[in-house]
């Protein structure tokens, strides 16, 4: 089996993996690091959300060797505002969802940073797109919760987005 | 009266995170106030571990394989390519597997049984009941191997005729067998007569498709064997049953058997009966003795956990020219299997709406070669609402009446179908807060009327309802002498916040601060819990928490007077005391449980308990494609006594968005020839997701039921009954389209 160097929440592990596991099972199964969950396993849910370089991905839908060199963050290394405003907002029930969604929340804050535009952006050139309920909606559509705790998430993101600039950089949740 | 509550405006904001408790209620009693969970933190931080992920030494992973016909016998297996993949430990069929016992009898006192989700003895049989039933397990060293075998695993089967299209299988519906709980057909007046004389009248087919409960977390289960002794891991709404279900199966003792179920990812009824992924897990860890872990994939879920029934639906009205009803009858077919399941029962909500003086309630089955259906988020309720409240809108429009004003001429005094009192009943308060916060006035009736640029804009309204439960649940409470309380209960919580709103409960009845309160819970070893299930989880615990705290209370004053009970302990140098309620021993829990059931039986008689709401939406509908937006949402609802304004709320929420799923885009696709479900995946059933769901305004009017331990009514389920007929209501009046078939497709609209 090929040795493969993956960088988790700053921390590098030799893991022997075969080719065919995924980036997900390789965090939960062979690292311990549960708090990224199973949905579908098929890029339909979400709950597997981590960051790569910052960058949100389905880590069910990659596979664990394609990820050596890049830094990768779970749940478990991120310190974000948007867990105690998820908290406050009550932007979950079960949990099961929540670790795909504040990743994917930083990720996306992070993306509309980089004035990346979404599918309900009514200006492409303008940059600097407003971060609406409907524009946060859109981009957290890959993340779905099937309690319904939509409308706490949106709200979570968006006091944070509103609150505090810096949360929107990646490097600060991965540090 | 204390007048509705705004729950959205209650969130409090928490800009930094702290670790629990942290300190929010200031003095006075919590219960009532919008309290943060007390899991938030271990939930948003990964910390809160579900049932696949205790780590054990030497852990090995199954995998399932399924049938691939509906019906027949398995013949023979190819396993040769399968076992040949490296790390694979073994491949069980009924062939070589250890041997189980099939489920006893389900009784009122045997809980255990009641969660029965097939009468399958799974790889005891080479029987063949659905297509997709398991008929192979694999294990193997690595959750890779185990799934790649299973892959390679070939099944050969002699086939035999199978019934798998309810759509056709109408006509053979056999009306259903009631009991004291379920009305098989019910009666009042002769309907039939009076409505085929009524001035105005509505005759209506409805149909609603299968669904799946989809809780994000697929089943799973960690079993691990230690000579007769059983540990499992599993996401379970019911720890005691489960307990119950596997001693058994399996023929050990309960108190040999150790359920661990701190956390569930979500449930909505999918995880009650127990299913063959748990079985299959514990019996594949029986013949390997190594612990086994199995996750079931999203396939497997659909494949093997029952769903929804789908139904076909007739509501018939007769009015006077005044709306007052003369006639409703409402009839309903749904489906089972024909190796377990239930009847949904959809003419429900019809025995409790309306005041007409003549009422026909009449309830079918068929039976098919599918797997057994099961309960979901207000079973009956969620699809019977569906018909009746979207017949009651067709009738307002064509008596030319406001539909809010056609229920409230409507609205009865006592229960319709047989004169019971309700407990507790303000859904004239609710309609009328309702319309006033909705801006319902401004809608103006003539549909197609309304509109937004290019979007026509619809406003639908539609009641929800649901019946009140209660179980047996016993619970320890412990007050040391440092001031902390320790309730033990083995509860269980899917998202529901069911810890939290308990440790409110206890701070109150003893007098301390909430963050003094800790719950255990989620472990068989502790105080059996009740099943979580009907909405009946928190006043079950609640009736015995109270109790409990009452003679705590006495025992600690017995011991001395003046200051606070710790006070009163610490002077009597007592390091605690704890009080308990409800019998741990099997005699103790039977003579316990029929009395319950006495009682429960006996109120029954008296009194009809439930939860009611109004459901106010507003729709936009794109004239060219047909698409629907849900644009704005306010549900006002009498669910009695709140304990915690914010989980409270959030649990509404996510009821009105599984109803906008249920109305707009969900639907399990069975293959009408074979039996097998065509859209396993949450690619291709499509939950609301963001983009789907607006901001949901939830109003409760928060006045106690007289007759309920606290005043709660439970409000797991209501919040999804009503919601599809709001929508098609709304619907109608963007478009004057009427659709009576779930789920609303926008190819329905052209
Ligand atoms: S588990 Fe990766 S998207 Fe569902
Ligand atoms: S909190 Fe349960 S799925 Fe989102």
């Amino acid at each position: 089996m090929p040795a493969v160097l993956l960088r988790v929440n700053g921390t590098t592990h030799e893991l022997d993996l075969e080719p065919q596991v995924s980036l997900l099972d390789a965090l939960r199964e062979h690292l311990g690091l549960t708090g990224t969950k199973k949905g579908c396993d098929q890029g339909a849910c979400g709950a597997c959300t981590v960051l790569a370089d910052g960058v949100r991905v389905n880590a069910c839908l990659a596979l664990a060797v394609q990820y050596e060199g890049r830094e990768i963050t779970t749940i478990e290394g991120v310190a974000s505002p948007l867990q105690a405003a998820f908290v406050a907002h009550d932007g979950f029930q079960c949990g099961y969802c929540t670790s795909g969604q504040i990743c994917s929340a930083i990720g996306m804050l992070a993306e509309h940073g980089d004035d990346v535009p979404s599918a309900v952006t009514e200006h492409l050139a303008a940059g600097g797109v407003e971060l609406t309920d409907a524009e946060i909606r859109e981009r957290m559509s890959g993340n779905l919760c099937r309690c319904g705790a939509y409308n706490g998430i949106v709200a979570a993101i968006k006091e944070v987005a509103g609150a505090d600039a810096a949360a929107r950089v990646p490097a600060e949740a991965a540090r | 009266m204390t007048g509705p509550r705004d729950a959205t405006n209650q969130n409090q904001l928490m800009t930094q995170m702290e670790s629990p408790p942290r300190p929010q209620s200031a003095a006075g009693p919590v219960v009532g106030k919008p309290i943060d969970r007390v899991d938030g933190q271990a939930k948003t931080s990964g910390q809160a571990r579900f049932a696949a992920e205790y780590p054990y030494p030497g852990l090995a992973y199954a995998a399932l394989v399924h049938s691939t016909v509906a019906r027949g016998r398995v013949t023979g297996f190819d396993v040769a390519e399968a076992a040949a993949v490296p790390g694979v430990l073994t491949i069980l069929t009924h062939e070589n597997a250890p041997s189980m016992k099939p489920p006893p009898r389900a009784t009122l006192t045997n809980g255990g049984m009641i969660v029965t989700g097939t009468t399958v003895n799974y790889l005891n049989t080479d029987e063949v009941h659905w297509n997709g039933q398991p008929v192979a397990v694999v294990v193997a060293e690595t959750l890779e191997a185990a799934r790649e075998a299973a892959g390679l695993v070939r099944v050969a089967y002699r086939e035999s005729q199978a019934t798998v299209d309810f759509a056709t299988e109408e006509e053979h519906a056999v009306p259903l067998k009631g009991n004291p709980l379920q009305r098989g057909t019910a009666r009042k007046g002769d309907a039939e007569a009076a409505f085929r004389v009524a001035p105005v009248s509505v005759d209506l087919r409805f149909t609603t498709p299968p669904l799946n409960h989809n809780a994000i977390e697929p089943h799973a289960t960690t079993a691990v064997w230690d000579g007769d002794r059983l540990t499992v891991h599993e996401g379970t709404q019911g720890i005691a049953w489960l307990r119950a279900h596997l001693a058994a199966r399996f023929g050990v003792p309960e108190a040999s058997v150790r359920v661990i179920s701190p956390f569930v990812g979500g449930a909505f009824g999918g995880k009650g009966p127990v299913w063959a992924g748990t079985l299959l897990t514990v019996l594949a860890a029986r013949a390997t003795g190594r612990p086994v872990r199995m996750m079931l994939t999203r396939e497997g879920v659909y494949r093997t956990v029952g769903g929804r029934s789908p139904s076909i639906q007739r509501v018939a009205l007769g009015a006077a020219a005044d709306g007052r009803l003369t006639a409703l009858i409402h009839t309903g077919v749904t489906g089972t299997g024909r190796v377990g399941g239930l009847p949904e029962a959809v003419t429900s909500p019809s025995g409790h709406l309306y005041a007409a003086p003549n009422i026909l309630l009449r309830h079918s089955l068929v039976e098919l070669d599918l797997l057994p259906n099961t309960f979901m988020r207000a079973p009956g309720e969620a699809p019977g609402t569906f018909a009746l409240e979207a017949a009651m809108d067709e009738l307002a429009d064509k008596l030319g009446m406001d539909p809010i004003t056609l229920r409230m001429r409507n609205e009865p005094e006592t229960n319709p179908i047989d004169g019971k009192r309700f407990s507790h009943r303000l859904l004239r308060e609710a309609y009328a807060y309702g319309a006033q916060r909705f801006g319902w006035a401004d809608r103006t009736p003539e549909p197609g009327s309304m509109r937004d640029g290019r979007w026509l804009v619809g406003m639908g309204v539609a009641t929800a309802h649901h019946g009140t439960m209660r179980f047996t649940a016993n619970v320890t409470v412990r007050l040391s002498a440092d001031g902390s309380v320790l309730v033990r209960c083995g509860l269980q919580e899917m998202g529901m916040g069911a810890a939290t709103a308990q440790a409110q409960i206890a701070a109150d009845a003893l007098g301390v601060p909430f963050e003094a309160v800790r719950v255990e819970y989620g472990d068989s070893t502790l105080p059996t819990g009740p099943g979580a299930g009907a909405s009946a989880q928190t006043v079950s615990v609640a009736a015995s928490l109270l109790a409990a705290c009452d003679k705590l209370r006495r025992k600690v004053r017995a011991l001395g007077e003046g200051g606070s009970l710790a006070e009163i302990l610490a002077r009597a140098g007592r390091d605690h005391v704890e009080a308990a309620v409800g019998s741990q021993t099997r005699l103790g829990t039977l003579a316990g449980q029929a009395k319950f059931i006495a009682k429960f039986l006996r109120d029954h008689r008296r009194w009809v308990k439930a939860g009611c709401g109004a459901q106010f939406c507003e729709v936009r509908v794109d004239p060219d494609t047909g698409e629907i937006r849900v644009s704005r949402w306010l549900g006002v609802f009498d669910v009695g006594k709140v304990i915690n304004a914010k989980t409270a709320a959030s649990q509404l929420r996510g009821g009105i968005v599984m109803g906008i799923g249920m109305a707009l885009s969900e639907e399990t696709l069975v293959d009408p020839r074979t039996g097998r479900i065509m859209n396993p995946s949450l690619a291709e059933y499509h939950v609301p997701v963001h983009a789907d769901i607006p901001p949901i305004d939830i109003h409760y009017l928060d006045e106690p039921d007289p007759t309920m331990p606290l005043g709660l009514l439970g409000l797991g389920e209501i919040g999804v009954t009503g919601v599809a007929a709001a929508i098609a209501n709304a619907v109608h009046h963007a478009t004057g389209k009427r659709v009576h078939d779930l789920p609303i497709t926008l190819d329905k609209l052209l």
